[in-house]
């Protein structure tokens, strides 16, 4: 049974850190802020749940599996709200989207423009 | 063992995410950067709480899943007004 356990949490533990990285990745290779922020924010829920669901086979019925679910639902509750708030700013101040291939330059130089 | 891993892994993360923090060309991608640095250190401080055998981590880590959130609106607040004066300079009245 301890074996099971284990072997359980290792997986979660390393798909957790597995979409973390694919997540960070994703930063880097989408052309365009909002589909990073699509990358991001998509990956950070769900690694947090992952990795946290594998401490709590660690913890087992204890104190601990309570802090952790707590440390998870106020992940899960602030990092959306954060993202949207974030995409929300992004889109009043006026960083373009990039729809197409057609309107790559203008977006780049307007990203450029608003490093303020 | 794999809290090791787990740890390493999550590090990994965060220096991609610096990285992106360096490199990205508006404010807005920085602070995308600084908000998935955080999300990150609460799951590493809590990964390194259980690798330590020092439960009590988990404290810092939900302290620290609420101050980050709380830093990234009051820095969304802060570039939000800085935009606002500069479009408000560039026309010399306010728009």
């Amino acid at each position: 049974m301890e074996q099971v356990v284990d072997i359980l949490s290792w997986l979660l533990l390393l798909a957790g850190s597995f979409l973390g990285i694919s997540g960070a990745i994703g930063l880097f290779r989408f052309p365009d802020f909002y589909s990073r922020v699509h990358a991001a924010s998509v990956t950070d829920t769900l690694c947090a749940l992952l990795i946290i669901s594998g401490l709590v086979l660690q913890a087992g019925f204890t104190l601990i599996t309570v802090k952790l679910i707590i440390v998870l639902l106020f992940l899960w509750y602030t990092s959306p709200v954060a993202s949207h708030a974030l995409v929300k700013a992004a889109h009043y101040h006026g960083l373009k989207p990039l729809l197409s291939d057609s309107n790559e330059d203008e977006v780049k130089e307007e990203e450029v423009s608003s490093k303020s | 063992m794999m809290f090791a891993v787990t740890a390493v892994a999550i590090m990994v993360i965060m220096a991609l995410a610096l990285i992106r923090a360096f490199m990205g060309p508006s404010v807005y991608d920085r602070i995308l950067a600084v908000n998935m640095f955080g999300t990150k250190t609460v799951l590493f401080i809590a990964v390194l709480g259980f690798f330590a055998g020092r439960p009590d981590f988990l404290d810092i880590a939900m302290v620290y899943a609420l101050i980050n959130f709380i830093g990234v609106i009051a820095v969304l607040k802060f570039v939000e007004r800085i935009a606002e004066e500069e479009s408000a300079d560039v026309d010399g009245k306010e728009n």
